[in-house]
């Protein structure tokens, strides 16, 4: 087991951190639905161009926050994070790719 | 030591760990098994937004959709992610009742999802947008079928902890379950994030 | 708990006795005997289990080819007429790459990286055991459609829509196809997720992610193409069986689909499937030529870099195999681009093992043959596919036999030679006596000069115009002299494999009258030659210590004064003697096999009647709630007999892991 400990120096980060409160959580539920909220305004409210970029970055923001607080990513093992956005960024990459070459955003 | 033969569920059931990285295996499959369903939702977000115009002369999703009350559902879902955190922050502390109740909340509100999610599919029937109308309705289906798939099985999973939690299976020590099943949870809601600023929000 | 080691340090650990688990589960017991392979959740029973499948679908695969090649023999050829000509090449396709080549990798891959990496079994044994059960169950559905489907599928391994269509192939073929490939890819993706667990979280003390064997290191790889390839064909297998079996329109150009959606999503899993395939004996080479060549591998970061280096650029070829498709200059130019540049790194590792190989004393016993053998066919097979990479060239060639001659040079030439000369080199590790070396190279001459004489014309034939699926010819095309000179080839590797068959039996027969091949008979490089022959069921009795890369070479040799290599320890000294006891191993399951049942009873559900899918629906959800009840072990079973004496000896870099 010692021997075990000396490979995990070299890589990675036990489990060792403060989880926040309760009370913490539920605010970031409130910022989450504040969000929310937003996003769904754009539905009665024009804002011209800019709409689909709002929508886009509110999205993002929200699944931001979700996987770095309700999932743990902030304080848990890099490696987890490296696993997640390894998938997430290559299928961003190749349905991006994917749908270019449909001309999908001439339309 | 985990030398524990406690009994151990899907998701996996102790606390401690000797691994190479320091890592749980249980927590690390189900992360790996995640980056795998981004491409999974990936492909079928992709083959929607590819063909949500295609009505082929019939009305499509974006004809039919009821923004509020989808906002609804949204929300609740939303919700539940809160209390599925709550549910295992509860058990960490080694309250096993709140994080009864909160895992039952978190259960309760996915149902409502469903329901809600069953609800707008027979209306969108009801108003000419079925499976087989067009490739846009297909896609819309499936996509949002196979989410709902997803929250179903989750739900499965809240309610088989809940049941062991209630038997006494379920103590502070194997408050890892129950992350697992949370870390599930909520990729389920971040898809649903995604699919409700690019399915619904952004208009045609 | 995979394998809880009862005692954990001296003397002091009290045996911890289970809860009752929920419901009146129990875990059986090992034993002997038929029941213990159906309920095994050992990496090396089940490896060896996916060989013995995998060789299996060889011969039927092989059959397929041999009925192609007897219709294709002479002109006008009768053997088959074209309904069912199509249902054999493309069955032959499916069979070989799903049900031979990626499971023998996949055996392999069980077999050696718990070993490679000082494990004493996978992160998850019983998720092993599932794996390789919806294996077999996806391979036993999808053949079963020429026993009730009406045929096979007739439309291609990459069944291009509308061709896959209900109106074009109207039997239940390509149902079959779409669901029993729905199934394999569950058995791939289960497995790649334990295996990428394994390699992460496993690995002994001190074996940093550079001591890390090649071989391991490729088959990481792979699982991660595979992980994130799979999900990408489960997106198009769903929208084909949902066309076909509910009617919905994702590939109907009538109501605004657009078949082209198909093809990408084939190909953006159809093209990292070339490196599944190709990944896991890129590793075995870079074990054998080592091994046989007496020296280390030359440059090894380069090799596990380039290795990556493939895994990542393999997402950005997919839409060359689309050149003719219709996808617009900017496509074809980009594609064409990224396509030349993956052949660099793959030109680097071949490179490498050239200079492995160079200045070294080479031994060419068969598993060397093979390997060298292989790199060559490789080779030939990755020039004329980089020729593929120039656009105009690829049009001239597509749906020719061009491109049949070199995907075989890369699947066959050197994924299935490769891992041919894999079972020579890892049998005595395997079944504890070595394959005869005669009729070793006699399998190897036999098998080389045959894949030659059989794809080898077909470059030509390709040249000549002859397209690709097509049934027959006529007399006066030019294509008789070369179809006859593929078919003999065909046959010649037939003979080959007769004469491995025979070898097995023959090598086995005369097993106890030979000397014992004792634990490392080629003196090799890597952990599992460490251990005894056949590995003993738990595998290391201590589990070792890594200090650096080929640690099991650096226990046998050192360094003298003058930096002349010298041995330090017979291999009886430093191998361990296999026999420990009370090490406490996971205990069997029978659910594995039971949820696996359940899957292709429930694809006959859905293409026959819903009824049918009750029971099989039934039985998985079932046994997987069973499974999660089932206490994560026995605690009365330990390995070697029963000991009462839990003071046993301590075993060392106790892991635990749980089960699941």
């Amino acid at each position: 087991m010692t021997a075990t400990e000396s490979v995990a120096e070299t890589e990675a980060t036990p489990d060792v951190h403060e989880h926040p409160s309760d009370w913490a959580y539920v605010k970031i539920a409130a910022i989450l639905a504040v969000i929310t909220g937003l996003e769904v305004s754009t539905y009665y409210v024009s804002i011209g161009k800019v709409l689909i970029p709002s929508l886009l970055v509110m999205m993002a923001l929200k699944f931001w926050i979700v996987i770095t607080w309700f999932m743990h990513l902030r304080f848990d093992g890099k490696i987890f994070k490296q696993l997640f956005l390894g998938g997430l960024f290559l299928a961003g990459v190749v349905f991006v790719v994917t749908l270019s070459t449909f001309q999908f955003w001439a339309s | 030591m985990a030398t524990a033969t406690a009994p151990a569920v899907a998701t996996g059931g102790h606390e401690e760990h000797r691994t190479a990285t320091g890592m749980s295996n249980t927590k690390l499959a189900m992360w790996i098994f995640l980056g795998s369903e981004c491409l999974l939702f990936g492909g079928l977000i992709s083959s929607y937004l590819l063909y949500k115009t295609r009505g082929s002369g019939l009305p499509v999703p974006t004809d039919v959709f009821d923004i509020p009350f989808t906002s609804v559902s949204s929300f609740v879902l939303l919700m539940s992610s809160m209390t599925m955190v709550l549910a295992l922050s509860a058990l960490r502390r080694g309250d096993e009742a709140l994080s009864r109740v909160w895992t039952l909340a978190t259960a309760m509100l996915g149902g409502v999802f469903i329901g809600g999610q069953v609800y707008e599919f027979t209306t969108f029937l009801r108003e000419g947008l079925g499976f087989t109308t067009n490739p846009a309705s297909s896609a819309f289906f499936t996509l949002t079928g196979f989410h709902g798939v997803h929250v179903a099985l989750g739900i499965t999973m809240l309610m088989s902890t809940f049941v062991m939690s209630s038997k006494g299976k379920l103590h502070q020590e194997q408050s890892e379950t129950l992350e697992i099943v949370g870390l599930y949870w909520h990729f389920v809601d971040v898809v649903w994030i995604v699919l409700f600023t690019v399915v619904y929000l952004v208009p045609a | 708990m995979a394998i809880v080691e009862k005692p954990l340090s001296i003397g002091t650990s009290e045996p911890v006795l289970a809860d009752r688990p929920l419901g009146v589960l129990t875990r059986p017991k090992g034993g002997n005997g038929w029941r213990d392979w159906l309920s095994t959740v050992d990496h090396k029973k089940i490896g060896i289990m996916y060989g013995v499948a995998a060789m299996f679908f060889f011969v039927v695969g092989g059959s397929e080819a041999l009925l192609i090649r007897s219709q294709l023999a002479v002109p006008n050829g009768q053997v088959l007429s074209a309904d069912p000509y199509n249902q054999v090449y493309t069955m032959h396709g499916l069979t070989m790459v799903f049900l031979f080549v990626m499971p023998l990798a996949a055996a392999f891959a069980n077999y050696l990286i718990p070993l490679q990496i000082g494990a004493r079994d996978v992160a998850f044994p019983r998720l092993n055991a599932l794996s390789f059960w919806i294996w077999i169950s996806g391979a036993i559905f999808l053949n079963s459609t020429w026993l009730v489907g009406g045929g096979g599928a007739d439309c291609g391994w990459f069944c291009y829509s509308p061709n896959s269509g209900v109106v074009f192939s109207p039997s239940h073929g390509v149902d079959f196809y779409a669901i029993g490939l729905l199934i394999l890819g569950i058995a791939s993706l289960v497995s790649a997720v334990n295996l990428i667990t394994t390699v992460i979280n496993m690995r002994a003390p001190g074996m940093s992610w550079f001591r890390v064997p090649v071989f391991t290191w490729m088959m990481l790889v792979t699982q991660f193409l595979l992980l994130f390839a799979l999900p990408v064909i489960t997106v198009a297998l769903f929208f084909l069986m949902f066309d076909r079996l509910f009617g919905s329109q994702f590939f109907n150009p009538d109501t605004g689909a657009d078949p082209l959606l198909w093809q990408h999503l084939f190909w953006i899993f159809g093209h990292p499937e070339v490196y599944i395939v190709v990944l896991p004996v890129f590793g075995i080479f870079s074990e054998i030529i080592p091994t046989f060549s007496r020296k280390p591998l030359f440059g090894y970061s380069f090799v596990v870099f380039s290795g990556i280096a493939i895994g990542f650029m393999g997402w950005g070829v997919w839409a060359h195999h689309m050149f003719v498709s219709g996808i617009g200059p900017v496509s074809v130019a980009a594609f064409s681009l990224s396509t030349m540049f993956i052949a660099v790194p793959t030109g680097v590792k071949i490179l490498n093992w050239i200079a492995t190989m160079w200045g070294g004393k080479i031994w060419f016993a068969t598993p060397m043959l093979f390997s060298v053998g292989a790199v060559t066919m490789f080779t030939i097979g990755g020039v004329s596919g980089v020729t593929h990479s120039l656009a105009p060239v690829d049009t001239q060639q597509t749906d020719t036999y061009y491109i049949v001659a070199h995907f075989h040079y890369v699947m066959f030439g050197a994924g299935a030679l490769g891992l041919l000369g894999a079972c020579y080199f890892w049998w005595p590790k395997i079944f504890g006596h070595m394959l005869n070396e005669r009729l070793g190279k006699v399998h190897f001459w036999l098998a080389t000069i045959g894949m030659n004489l059989t794809f080898g014309p077909m470059h030509i034939l390709g040249l000549q115009g002859m397209s690709r699926r097509i049934d027959t010819y006529s007399s006066g095309f030019g294509f008789a002299l070369w179809n006859a000179v593929a078919t003999i080839g065909a046959f010649t590797i037939a003979t080959s494999l007769l004469v491995f068959f025979y070898n097995i039996w023959k090598s086995k027969k005369d097993a106890p009258n030979l000397p014992d091949p004792g634990p490392d008979p080629w003196d090799a490089r890597s952990l599992e030659w460490m251990l005894p022959s056949p590995t003993p069921e738990h595998n290391f009795d201590e589990v070792p210590e890594i200090n650096g890369l080929d640690e099991w070479w650096h226990r046998k040799y050192g360094y003298d004064d003058d930096g002349n290599v010298v041995r330090i320890a017979t291999v009886e000294e430093a191998a361990q003697k296999g026999d420990a006891t009370n090490v406490h191993l996971p205990s069997p399951s029978f659910w594995p096999l039971v949820v696996a049942i359940g899957m292709p009873l429930i694809g006959y559900g859905l293409i026959f009647n819903l009824w049918l899918a009750v029971p099989g629906g039934l039985a998985t959800a079932g046994a997987l709630f069973a499974w999660a009840l089932e206490p994560a072990d026995d605690p009365d079973a330990h390995h070697g007999g029963s000991h009462d004496d839990h003071e046993a000896p301590a075993l060392t870099g106790a892991d635990t892991n749980e089960e699941s």
